[in-house]
């Protein structure tokens, strides 16, 4: 499946990605809105450290440990896509995926909401609002999968 | 094509798991599920949002109504099995109804551990451990108006059922017969501050004690304590403990220690018969040895790993170990493995910001992460359950392990691309 990939040799750490994870997912697709008017969360953790930064976010796993730790059937893997989302109204916020998710890449909603918030891949839209606005090219939309060959 | 039959008894999360794993393999054979209780698989912690009145048996629901029927189950809910024939191959329902196997999953889960009291059978005392319970107690709540209730046992339990009373408005008082709360999943230092985080919602304990006596005619009114303290009471909620409901294989040849012995495959000693989930028995990673596993993921997981492996395939599974996420009146906590380490051959980092009741400890053995506890501040916290299940050395970053922006920049780049780029 394509997936966004890090290239942290060009990432400057200046969450663009962030701001447009955040407007994409907002009601009004408005960036002034969706920060001064709406309570989103981004979906994105970038890591910075000296020189080094690269944005992380949900690597929609095969094995995906989240969706097995969900207590209440939340979170699922689309067996079609490789989408790892979940269903917010099931979701109860008890953090097990929290708990299960080796890259720390499932986030607490940011404005108390008992929800949780991480990476659908901007299923409907194509490409990723991240990768399509990271003014480095920093992050990229790909499938790295090797094709078996028989 | 041969056509096995599985049946599957138990309806919760390593049932589940299993009907999910054997359908990875083999879409055509026929699988029943057979449960006592008589609902679709519903999320067993979410009893006490149920009681508390923050969501529906509707919302409960672990999966969709069409689970069952996509996945072509004969789901037989509501009836007990009586006993298992393992020369036959066939399990005996409470009906007299038979349904031969050709694999068999015995994924009961616990039953409630209920210690020899005076009176523990009078009304209005309560387990809380399946939907059941938590109707139960809402309807004596109900029917009695019940206003005061002492939960025995301040475990995960106790307690999820002591903020739920709360949140109902009882007066709620909770009797532990050890020195602090959570005593499975927190050291002192985080117990403390859970309890005292407790006790600002409102809930009332009493440590280093326990009940000898429920007290009344046949609804109970009071318990008499071992200190020889009375407590009045309309409600009592039981919550000492889960143990392995193994009752069903009584009169096999199944071996049974504490849970069902399985082995990484989840088979028992006898041909066919697997087992998964709080009955089982597997083995735990962190502790080197056999252990009853009781939580939640770890029942899904071993559930779909015995399915797969009743299918044909040859999966094991060597992740188990303890591990929680939980929370009470919003403060949340994620706790692994090892986190009392009883010798000195353990490294132990403790960051604690006790305004803010947060607390973070990191059990190290050998250069490699056993346990640990995030208490109001979880974020994150799954890279350290990784970095166990996969028991990777942290010794050169073991001073940056507890700083707030831990995370995967900390690691080499060499290890930290290769994950990254999977």
């Amino acid at each position: 499946m394509k997936k966004v990939y890090a290239r942290e040799e060009y990432c400057l750490g200046c969450k663009l990605c962030e701001v447009y994870c955040v407007t994409n997912h907002s009601q009004s697709k408005d960036i002034i809105k969706a920060y001064k008017l709406e309570e989103v969360t981004s979906r994105i953790i970038v890591e910075t450290k000296g020189a080094v930064s690269f944005a992380l976010q949900c690597r929609h796993c095969e094995g995906s440990p989240c969706v097995k730790a969900c207590i209440t059937g939340a979170m699922q893997k689309d067996e079609e896509t490789g989408i790892v989302d979940y269903d917010e109204d099931k979701c109860v916020g008890c953090w097990t995926c929290i708990m299960a998710c080796p890259f720390g890449a499932v986030k607490r909603d940011e404005f108390g909401n008992k929800v949780i918030s991480k990476c659908d891949l901007c299923a409907e839209e194509g490409e990723p609002a991240c990768v399509e606005n990271c003014p480095n090219a920093a992050l990229i939309f790909e499938d790295r999968e090797v094709e078996e060959v028989c | 094509m041969l056509i096995l039959d599985y049946v599957i008894i138990g309806n919760s999360a390593a049932g589940i798991g299993a009907v999910e794993g054997i359908r990875r393999v083999d879409r055509e054979g026929k699988i029943t599920i057979i449960s006592d209780e008589e609902y679709s698989a519903y999320s067993r912690p979410l009893i006490s949002y149920y009681l508390a009145d923050k969501v529906t048996q509707e919302e409960m629901k672990y999966r969709p109504d069409e689970f069952y029927n996509q996945n072509n189950v004969d789901a037989k809910l509501g009836i007990k099995v009586t006993e298992v024939n393992e020369d036959d191959k066939k399990v005996l329902l409470e009906d007299d109804e038979e349904v031969t196997y050709d694999k068999l999953l015995v994924a009961t889960g616990g039953a409630p551990f209920i210690p020899e009291m005076k009176g523990v059978n009078k009304e209005n005392i309560s387990n809380f451990i399946k939907l059941d319970d938590a109707k139960a107690i809402a309807s004596d709540i109900k029917e009695s108006e019940a206003e005061e209730v002492v939960i025995l046992g301040a475990g995960l339990i106790g307690l999820k059922a002591a903020e739920a009373l709360i949140k109902k408005g009882l007066k709620v008082t909770v009797v532990e017969l050890a020195d602090r709360v959570l005593s499975a999943i927190l050291d002192k230092e985080a117990a403390d501050l859970v309890q005292e985080h407790l006790e600002e919602a409102g809930i009332n304990f009493i440590l280093e004690d326990t009940i000898i006596e429920f007290l009344g005619d046949e609804k109970v009114t009071g318990v008499k304590l071992k200190s020889g303290q009375e407590l009045d009471c309309d409600l009592a909620v039981v919550a000492v403990g889960v143990k392995p409901n193994v009752s069903i294989v009584k009169g096999t040849n199944v071996e049974v220690n504490r849970g069902l012995v399985v082995n990484d495959k989840l088979e028992t000693n006898i041909d066919d018969i697997y087992a998964a989930g709080d009955v089982s028995e597997g083995y735990d990673m962190l502790h080197e040895m056999a252990g009853v596993i009781p939580i939640w993921p770890n029942a899904y997981n071993q559930g779909l790993v015995a399915g797969q492996n009743m299918a044909g395939s040859n999966e094991s599974y060597r992740e188990g170990f303890a591990r929680n996420a939980i929370g009470f009146f919003d403060l949340s906590m994620i706790t692994a493995g090892i986190i009392n380490p009883a010798t000195d051959e353990y490294e132990v980092l403790i960051d604690k910001v006790e305004e803010d009741k947060v607390y973070k400890k990191i059990v190290l053995k050998d250069g490699k992460i056993v346990g640990f506890i995030y208490l109001n501040d979880v974020d994150r916290a799954g890279i350290l359950t990784g970095l166990i299940k996969e028991q990777k050395g942290v010794e050169d970053i073991k001073n940056q392990l507890l700083a707030d922006d831990f995370g995967y920049i900390d690691f080499d780049k060499e290890w930290r691309t290769q994950k990254l780029a999977e």
